[in-house]
Order: structure tokens, then sequence, then C-alpha cells
């Protein structure tokens, strides 16, 4: 690892995207408009389970500008990004209230809107499978009468035919049952909460033409374009070099725009219409009745230790409501499992993690990839566990939290490199909370101050082969463009991207362009921007391209210079003589080539070209988990303290703290925007956020006006961010992810300081005042 | 009487950052529709088109307002002024400094709703402050960024105003 | 984006907007008159209304009034809620409704549009039915100033719309309260709202949130007068006497609305009563 002073790495440079945003001159994806382009809008279910006996488009088809409907009979068959599972237009059945069923394509929008309204589509209700609990019943109704015939994508995935259970994936590490028998004290207790949704503040949207020789040009907010083109090859034969990917700025992604819906209903559209140009952008509504959401949860923990309170045994039995396809809830139901236990050193570990199909809108990846839901379940238990025990919650934590040389649920050994220290984050955590000051302290007739914490940890699950590259241009004056497929979602990647440019050849920000949109055609391959793996993957081809680009400049200068490479270094735009750093020659006289003075020219453009990819990790073995899902674990320690009001069950929460081990921190208030973002998407999700259904599977709630996000002035009064930087031996500049971790603990941290507020325990989310109340009343002290 | 038939569409002027535009409207088109589509004013944001988020705040006659809950033929004869018209505003830049935006899909309205609050009450307070931005959402942030950058400008005097209608 | 098309006319008279009104539903149309228009877009939107022609009273400089008239304050259907918040000329009203939807909202939301909300809410109602006030409306017939009651009842013909709402100076400026509780958020429909003025000694309330319709009952007043008995008693007894039963949606149980409403109901008596 570079050890050198650093200039850029390690310092709050300015976002380099916020003047445009500021300006409202940004153009997402939605905001750009052709003539001649056409509207598609989509007809979606009205029923969550119904056989579709009939379509008639007759009077559809009678609004003036409509071109085309299309309905399912078009693509009879099924996609997927883990199981193909899902037709992209619901044929013969319909699995969700929203679901599409067909498309309208019209001149205008209002047309499309109009035309759409009067698609008549006739259905003979099935049982609705309500809920996970349901659906995992003996003799309930199946969502999937094929269940288990559907091609998996990838490996990991495990179908019980006959069943609602779309994947099981087991951890079996020691001798539980033994060990359990064993324990001194032991406690279990479940958790559940509802489907809810990434509400990006930019609904999904798309524009895709289909152009005479046969290209198919897609425009879209995603966060995957590599994986638009793979789905478009794979389900709908189309060459890979045939398909190019634009994508602009994305207006918040939070997982939710990982997977792939809407490009492939657009190309339907455009298919329909002779391939002009077809835009498809959902309505907040159908962006969050018909676009996938974030998984329910429902979960058993059983935690047993000895009489010390050291952890002997855990079991684990997770529940994930993917809704009605398994889509990437089959891979959050692996990844939990892979780290069911949390930051903590447990011998014997037995989980079963089911991802289970219901009449609820599918589910996808939500910031954290199943990491905020089991650590809810986890650091619940834990504090169940301290309280039984009559320990300090913090001291029971410190006691069982994991260490380099212990192993995790999937038995892969932890090194002081690829995980970070829980013990630093926690003790740093606990000042600055001020746990020692009390964790529940009555400060007036009806309100309570307590604490709550959780510790928090998530390798990132990518595929074995994940990747990314990076093309660095040098412009005339020696100033260079960064070319890279990492999206900017908000999350400020390519400020970070251009900062480790920056410090690897040793120039200022204000010389680093880092190009904001990102297209396939030339942009190198890069696997997602998800999981927390920019900075580290394309953080890594971005420093190789960087010292690609040096030794191209160092071969030129050498000449130039007469000198050999090695005496070289670079520096301030220029490469130098180290000896003698006077003598040298800047950037810009060999950024293309060096011309002497007698016209003769040498060496060429530099173009520095890098990439990096995932090393030694594995798939899951089917019955023990055994394996190596991941690079590295990032690892924190969360708190929240609340102000509850015993009298009317209202609570403000006041302190949110978040220290993180995430290696080196490339740019701290990057990285504190992320922490507090986190944190504050947590503390909206646990507190108030989920969908409701009626008894028939309706969504009762799809727009933001019934289903609450926290607004301005709820969110809590400080934030606190630290970070302890133990470096990553292979990330560069010693950098591991850190994305999503601001949001993993928040919902266990926030149920845990109500739980001592209140004096009850409350282990459901959303904590709205009503539940604590019902709680408190049903079997409260 | 101001008249807009549904069956044909009508040609009417908005008068928008201190410019007179014909634009040619449905009476069902919204405000936000037709500064977006017809005059390419994008920075307005279509997020839920319910009035819930506030992404696509614009100023009526000074006042904030959702344009995806207004007609646009209800703007006629009235100044608009959009994120674009706030030109060099130290708002804009108290955003910036305070890291106050990250995916910029909620900053146009945020920042078009401070402008209508400090050009009324230069002096707001938090619980000011807090009404009138209870009106905006955002995902990315934590909010603190936002009131900070806020608290920034509350205290200054160097407010331009924005164009003044023709 | 809404779908369908539809007139819209503008008028700068109550007379023009009756006739344009008329003129309008004699040709078939679906007509219906539009003040901020925020339910009616939200409504259209998701087709949850249609219509073919809308009458926007803002023009009309009657709708816009919003001053003391002798003995009157005079507030205009077409008035924004900030600007009736803002005005402070009826500070109940003022406070209840700075509680509706969102500051931005309440630059367009008008006083008439929430009086004639299809929602159960309807907040703007509350003040003015402790307050006794009176409506003035038009049709075709001409003007006529009634009790609120019968606006408030939907027994006026739809051709005819609300112009202006007018209250007795005499309430404008006593003791009050005004409290609204959510599920969570403070932006959010009422789980339990009410207004409450003190007049001679007597407090006169008005709810919503808890059941179909906003509601002020002589029964509820009278136990909750009833100084005989403690808080605690009064409360239990008027929530025992509700007109209607409490509602269960989405936003909260019966349950807890019950809870919340006793709360609220403390909140209010103490407050007035001075006893906290």
């Amino acid at each position: 690892m570079d050890t050198s002073i650093r200039s850029t790495v390690g310092k709050s440079e300015q976002r380099i995207d916020t003047v445009e945003k500021a300006t409202g001159r940004v153009r997402y994806v939605g905001d750009y408009a052709v003539p001649g382009m056409l509207y598609a809008k989509l007809v979606t279910s009205t029923e969550a389970h119904a056989n579709i006996k009939a379509i008639d488009t007759t009077e559809a088809w009678k609004v003036p500008g409509v071109r085309a409907i299309v309905t399912g009979e078009v693509f009879p068959f099924h996609i997927g990004p883990i199981l193909a599972d899902r037709p992209p237009l619901a044929f013969e059945k319909v699995r969700y209230y929203g679901e599409p069923v067909a498309i309208v394509v019209a001149d205008h929008e209002h047309q499309g809107k109009l035309a759409a309204s009067l698609v008549k589509v006739e259905y003979e209700q099935l049982p609705v499978v309500n809920s996970v609990k349901q659906a995992f019943e003996t003799g309930a109704p199946l969502v999937h009468t094929d269940s288990g015939q559907y091609m998996k994508i990838i490996s990991d995935v495990y179908p019980v035919p006959g069943t609602n259970i779309g994947s099981h994936i087991k951890i079996r590490k020691g001798d539980f049952g033994t060990a359990w028998a064993a324990c001194a004290e032991t406690v279990t207790a479940t958790y559940s909460f509802n489907l809810s949704d990434h509400a990006a503040l930019e609904t999904r949207s798309t524009r895709v033409e289909i152009n005479p020789a046969g290209k198919v040009i897609v425009h879209s907010c995603t966060q995957s374009p590599f994986t638009i083109k793979k789905v478009l090859n794979q389900f709908f034969s189309i060459e890979v070099g045939n398909i190019m990917v634009h994508v602009p700025l994305v207006g918040g992604a939070f997982g939710g725009k990982g997977t792939i819906q809407l490009e492939p209903l657009a190309y339907l559209a455009s298919k329909a219409v002779g391939g002009k140009m077809v835009k498809l952008q959902f309505e907040r509504e159908e962006d969050m009745r018909t676009a996938p959401c974030h998984i329910g949860f429902d979960a058993t923990i059983k935690l047993g230790v000895d009489k010390g309170g050291k952890l002997l045994a855990g079991q684990y039995t997770f529940l994930i409501d993917s809704g009605a396809y398994t889509d990437q809830a089959a891979g959050i139901t692996r990844a939990a499992a892979l780290d069911c236990t949390g930051p903590y050193d447990i011998p014997n570990v037995w989980c079963d993690s089911y991802c289970m199909y219901t009449n609820h809108p599918f589910a996808t990846s939500f910031r954290g990839y199943g990491h905020p839901e089991l650590t809810f379940a986890v650091e619940r238990t834990m504090d169940q566990l301290a309280r039984k025990l009559n320990m300090d919650p913090i001291q029971l934590r410190l006691l069982n939290c994991i260490k380099p040389g212990d192993t995790t649920p999937t038995q892969s050994v932890l090194t002081a490199s690829n995980i970070g220290d829980v013990e630093k984050c926690m003790l740093r955590a606990k000042e600055i909370i001020e746990w020692d000051k009390g964790e529940r302290i009555e400060v007036g007739t009806e309100i309570v101050r307590s604490k709550g914490i959780s510790m928090i940890w998530k390798t990132s699950t990518t595929a074995t082969n994940a990747q990314a590259g990076a093309v660095l241009i040098f412009e005339a004056d020696g100033t260079v463009n960064v070319n890279c497929a990492a999206i900017e979602l908000g999350q400020g990647t390519k400020t970070i991207l251009g900062q480790i440019a920056a410090e690897t050849l040793k120039m200022g920000m204000d010389k680093i362009h880092v190009t904001m949109e990102v297209n396939t055609q030339y942009d190198p391959h890069q696997w997602r921007t998800v999981a927390s793996s920019t900075t580290f993957l394309a953080g890594q081809a971005v420093l190789a391209a960087a010292k690609d680009a040096i030794t191209q400049l160092k071969k030129t200068a050498a000449i130039v210079l007469q000198c050999a490479e090695e005496d070289l270094d670079v520096g301030g735009g220029r490469v130098y003589l180290k000896p003698d750093p006077s003598h040298g020659v800047d950037f810009k006289d060999i950024a293309l080539g060096y011309t002497f003075p007698n016209g003769h020219a040498i060496g060429g453009q530099v173009v520095g070209v890098g990439k990096h990819i995932q090393r030694h990790l594995t798939p899951m073995d089917k019955e023990t988990g055994f394996g190596k899902p991941g690079p590295w674990w990032s690892v924190g320690a969360q708190a929240v303290e609340v102000e509850w009001n015993e009298r009317d069950y209202t609570y403000k929460i006041v302190k949110a703290v978040t220290v993180l081990d995430g290696g080196t921190i490339i740019n701290p208030m990057t990285a504190t925007q992320q922490m507090r973002g986190g944190m504050y998407m947590g503390l909206s999700f646990a507190s108030t956020e989920s969908f409701i259904f009626n008894e028939q599977g309706v969504m009762q709630n799809p727009d933001l006006r019934n289903y609450q996000l926290l607004r301005f002035g709820e969110q809590p009064a400080e934030y606190l961010v630290d970070f302890i930087e133990t470096p990553s031996a292979d990330g560069p500049y010693g950098a591991r992810g850190i994305g999503e971790y601001g949001v993993i603990g928040m919902a266990a941290a926030l149920a845990n300081s109500l739980s001592v507020a209140a004096q009850v325990e409350l282990n459901e989310l959303p904590l709205i005042p009503e539940f604590i109340w019902r709680t408190k009343k049903e079997g409260g002290k | 009487m101001i008249i807009s038939n549904g069956i044909t569409k009508s040609i009417i002027q908005l008068h928008v950052n201190g410019e007179t535009h014909d634009t040619v409207i449905r009476s069902a088109d919204t405000l936000l529709h037709t500064l977006r589509e017809q005059l390419g004013l994008t920075g307005a944001k279509k997020a839920c088109g319910n009035g819930d988020c506030g992404a696509c705040t614009v100023l009526v006659n000074g006042e904030s307002m959702h344009s995806c809950l207004s007609l646009a033929i209800e703007a006629v004869n009235q100044p608009i002024t959009t994120i674009e018209g706030l030109l060099d505003s130290p708002i804009q830049k108290a955003f910036i400094e305070n890291w106050a935006i990250q995916c910029g899909y909620c900053t146009p309205g945020f920042i078009v709703n401070t402008h209508a609050l400090i050009t009324k009450h230069p002096n707001a307070g938090d619980e000011v402050i807090e009404e009138w931005l209870q009106s905006n959402l955002c995902r990315c942030t934590g909010y603190q960024e936002i009131m900070a950058a806020v608290r920034t400008v509350c205290n200054s005097s160097q407010l331009r105003t924005p164009p003044t209608n023709e | 984006m809404i779908a369908f098309d539809f007139n819209y006319f503008k008028p700068s008279t109550i007379s023009e907007a009756v006739d344009t009104f008329n003129e309008a539903r004699e040709r078939g149309e679906k007509t219906i008159y539009y003040s901020g228009g925020t339910e009616i877009i939200t409504f259209a939107r998701v087709n949850k209304i249609t219509m073919d022609t809308v009458i926007d009273s803002k023009g009309i400089p009657e709708c816009n009034v919003l001053e003391i008239q002798g003995d009157k304050l005079v507030i205009g259907a077409a008035v924004s809620l900030n600007k009736i918040t803002e005005s402070n000329l009826f500070p109940l009203l003022g406070q209840t409704v700075k509680k509706i939807a969102d500051h931005t909202s309440r630059n367009k939301i008008t006083i008439g549009g929430n009086l004639n909300s299809q929602l159960m809410y309807r907040e703007a109602m509350l003040p003015l039915l402790v307050a006794n006030a009176k409506v003035r409306i038009a049709g075709k017939e001409g003007e006529e100033v009634l009790p609120l009651e019968k606006f408030f009842n939907k027994e006026i013909d739809e051709g005819k719309f609300l112009v202006q709402i007018i209250i007795d100076t005499q309430y404008v400026d006593l003791p009050f309260i005004s409290l609204k509780r959510t599920r969570m958020s403070k932006v959010g429909y009422p789980v339990v709202s009410l207004a409450a003025l003190m007049k001679n000694q007597r407090i006169r309330v008005a709810f919503s949130g808890i059941s179909e319709h906003p509601f002020r009952s002589a029964v509820v007043e009278g136990v909750l007068n009833d100084r005989t008995l403690t808080v605690k008693e009064r409360i239990d007894k008027a929530v025992a006497k509700l007109p209607a039963s409490i509602v269960q949606d989405i936003h909260a149980s019966a349950k807890y609305r019950e809870f919340v409403l006793k709360n609220s109901l403390t909140d209010a008596l103490e407050n007035m009563e001075g006893i906290k």
C-alpha cells in the first residue's frame, strides 16, 4: 500500500456535480424529448392474483394517436436476474396488483394514458397469498405452479417445487444442536415487517429505439447498464454489440434501479411501432406498485450463550417476502444468510433463509441488500439477551464482536486486512452517544430520553467475476478525462474516482475531468453500480489506468529528458527528474506525444487503461453455505437517541450516530454525506415506511401522501459521524466500500432505543406511535 | 373571461423568468408539463405529480407553487420564476458549500422554495424554515445539510430578486 | 398528467360564472366549479373524477375578499389558506388551516376548495362550525346567505357555488385551541383534528378525522361543559356519545383514534380551562 503523503485522497474535495445540479441544468433521462418520440403507458393489473381470461382493446384503439397496443402473448417467456421466473408482461396470469398487463404506445402521453385506462381486462380471481407466513404454510395457494422449472441464471438459487419457496439458502457451521443444548442462557424472538419502497425522487424512466440496422439504443436511469445489455441479449436474442446503453446522471436509486424492468417493456413497445423511439416513464404510483420494491421480512432468531455471556450458538430463520417474483430477493436471501450472525463470533450457526413468493409487488435490492433487515432482528435479539443476562448491551457486544482470525457463517477466515475494527467503532460510538450518562433518563413528567445501539457489518456480495475498467484520456493542455461506467446516483462516485485519478497522477482536481454520463459503447465494462463496490472496483481500475498513463508519460519524458524512466517521477502536471525536480517536462508537452523543435514527433497520445476484477470469490455450498462470498467486510457501530413521550407515545429522534470502519476514507465529506443520508433513510424506513395491503392484496398507499417518508424537520437534530480507518490492503489507497452502511443499523438502533424507552420489546416495523401504543397495551408492563 | 377549449388546443402566453413565451396547451396540461415540454425548462421535476414532494416547485407571483398542481392556463398573466431564472443565487452557493446536494433531483425545488422563503422572511428562524421546507422531500441527504444551507442564507441580505415580468 | 380533456372558463363576475355553468350544463356537460384545483387535479390524474367543464372562480373579485366588513369577517372562497393564516383576522381559522397539507400547497389550496373537498377531513370547516359561520352562495336565482349547516350538509344545488364565508366578529378574538394529531409526520391527514373556542365560559368544539365527516355535536359539547364532572369523566362520557362511530383506515385504527381523541380533548380542556 502506498503510504506517501497524500494531496487529494483524504481531503473533502468539493463534489464535481453540484454546480450544475444547483442550477437545475442537469438533464436526467426523463428531461430529454425528441420530436417524433412516442410514449408508452402501461395497463396494470387490478387484481393481486388472477387468471387473465380476455383483454379487450377495442375502446382503447379509438383514442386518437394510439399506434400500438402490446400484450403478453408477444413475449410469453420469463426473465430474471437470478431465476428467470417473471414475464415482463403478464400472460395467462397476474401475480400482483400493479403488474404490467399491456403497453399502449401513442403520440402523446395523455393519449396513451387515456387509452390504457380503456383497455378492459377480464380476470378470474385466484386465492391471494398475502403474507410470508401464509406463503410458508403447507397447503398454501401457489403463486407459481411451475416453480422449480424456471431457468437458473446464477447458480446460488434453490427453489423448492410444489411450494412458495423461490429459494432456500442454508448455513451449517459447527454443531448447532449440541451447542444449543449446552447453553447457559438462551433467547428466542421473532420479527416482522412488510414490503416498502425505495422512493427515489426520480421515478424510473427509459427510452428505447431500434434503428434500421438493428441496433437497440437504450437511454435509462439504471444502476446496471451492462446488465440491460445482458438481459436484452439473453432473453431477446439481440447481439450484445448491437445494444448501446446511455445513462445520464441518476436521480437517486438505492438499489431500486439495479434490476431490469422498464427497458424490455420499452423495447417491446418500440418493436411494435417499427423501432421508433419510445419513452416509458413511471408516474409515482406506478413506481411504487408496479416497479420492484424493498423486501418484507419475517425472522426468528435464537441465541445461546455460556455463563459469561459468550455466544455459543445462533439459529436464524428468515422468511423474505420477495413478492410475485424472486428477482434480486433471491440474492438478498443468500446475502442475509451469509452474514446472518451480524459482526459476532459464533462457532455454531444454523440458518435457513427462504425467499418466499407472495402476491405482493416483487422486491429487489434495497440499500444494504438484506443487512438492514437481518441487523434489525439480530441487534434486537442482542438487546433482549443482554437484558436477560442483566448485562450492559455494549458489554455483551464487545465480548462477542468478530475479529481477525475468526470465521464468518460461511467459514471465510477474517484477516486484519479484510475486516475493519468493529470494537473500536463501538467504543467510539459509545463515547459519542454518551452512553455512560445513562441508557434511559426521565427528563420530565412525561418525557423519557433513551438510547439504542447496533453493530453492523456487510460484505460486498458481488458476482465472483465482478469487475470494472477505466480509460484516462489526456487533453492537449495536459488535463485528464476519466471515463468509467460507474454511475453517478448522488453518492458522489464520480468525485471519488476523480480524486483517485488526481492523487495517483499527483495533479489538482481542477485538472481532472470526469465524464458524468455513461455510454456502454466506449466505457469499459463494469459489473454494476451497486453493493458498495464502486470505490473498490472502479477505484482500483482508475488507479491502474493512472499508473498506466504514468508509465507512458515517463516513457516519452525519458526520451525528452534523456534519462532512464526509473529516474523520473510525476507531480504538479509534470514529469521530472527525481534528483533534480526543476528539470522536467510539462504534461501538456507530452500528453499528445512530444514534438521536437525540428518537427519530429514521438510517443503519441497518452491513453491510460486500467481494470480490476474480484479475486478468489466463490459460490456457496448448497448444504453448508461454505464459501468466500466477498472481498472484505466493512463494519461499524450505530446509535440513536430518542425523546419519547410516555403519555401519547410520540417521539423525536434527537441523535443518530455512525462510526464506520470502511478503510481509508477517500473524501471525508462525501463519506459523511453517505452516512447521514443512509441514517436518514434507515430511520425513515424504520419509523414510518410500509406498504399497506388490503385483504385482496391490493396496495392501499402507492403514493407519497399515504406512504409517508420522514419529512424536513423530522430528521435527527444531530447526525454524528466518525470513521475508523483500518486500511484494506487491496482497496484503492486502502478503501473499502461504504455507500450502504449508514442505513444498516438504524432500524435496530431506533427499535432498541424505543424498546428501552417504552419498556416493551418492539419487534415489528414501522415504529409508529400506534404500534408502540398497541404493543404496550397488549403485553407490556 | 379566460377560455380554453377542451377539444382544440389553445395558444397562451406565459411570462417565465422575465420573458414572454407562446405555448400551445390542452386545458388539462399542468404548468409543470408545459414548462418542461414546451419551454424546455426541465429544472422543475416531476416526481410525484400529486403535490407531495415539492420537486416541481416554481414561483407564481413570487409564491411557491407545486407546478404539478396547477394548470398552465391558471398561470396566464402571472409572472413565473423557475430554477433557471435564479442566477448566481447565494442559495445555490450555500447548498453546494453545505453538502446539501446529492442526486440533485429535489435540489431545484428546495432552492426555489428557499428563495421564496427568504424573500418573504429574510431572517426566518428554524420553525419557519421547517414549516416552509416540509413541502419538499429529499431522499439522499439527512435534511440537516439543507437546514444548514438555508440557515446561512437566512441572515444574509445578498439576495437578488428574480427577474421581474416585462 | 390528466388524460382526458375538458373546457376551462375563468369568468370575472358572479353572473358570468353562473351563466357559464348553466349553459355548459344545458349542453349536457359535467361541469364543476374550480378554485385552488389541487384536489380536482389530483383526482383527475388518477381518474377518480372526470369532468367536461371547469369554471375557475379565482377571477371573481367577491371570491378574493379577505376583510372585516362592519361586524363581519368576510372571506372569499378563492382565498388561499396561507393568506388566511397570514392575515390573522381569525386566529383559530388561521391556525387550523395552517395544519392542512404543506406550506407550498397552502399557497394554492383555497378555503372554498377545502370546504368542498370530497375527502372526509375538510378541516377548515371546524372553526366555522364553532363560530356559527354563514355562507354566501350564488346561483341562477341570485345570491343568498345561508347558515353553514345547509352548505355543510351538501343540501345546496350543485349549480350554486360558494362565494364567501361570513363570520361574526364577536367570535374571532375568543380564546381558542386548534390541535391536529397524525399517524407520524406533521404533514399528513389527521388521525384527530379539533378546533375549539371558549364563549361565555362554554367550550365549543368541532372535530375532523375521527368519522366520515367533520362534526360539532350539542350532546358532546353539553358533556364537555359539565363541570360537575372531572376532566377524565367528561371526556369518557363525551367519547361515548360521539354522533358517529370512529373510523378505521390506513392511517389509524378506531381504537387508536379513540386514544388520541381522548388525549387531544384532555389537552384542549386543560388548555382552555387553564388547568395547566
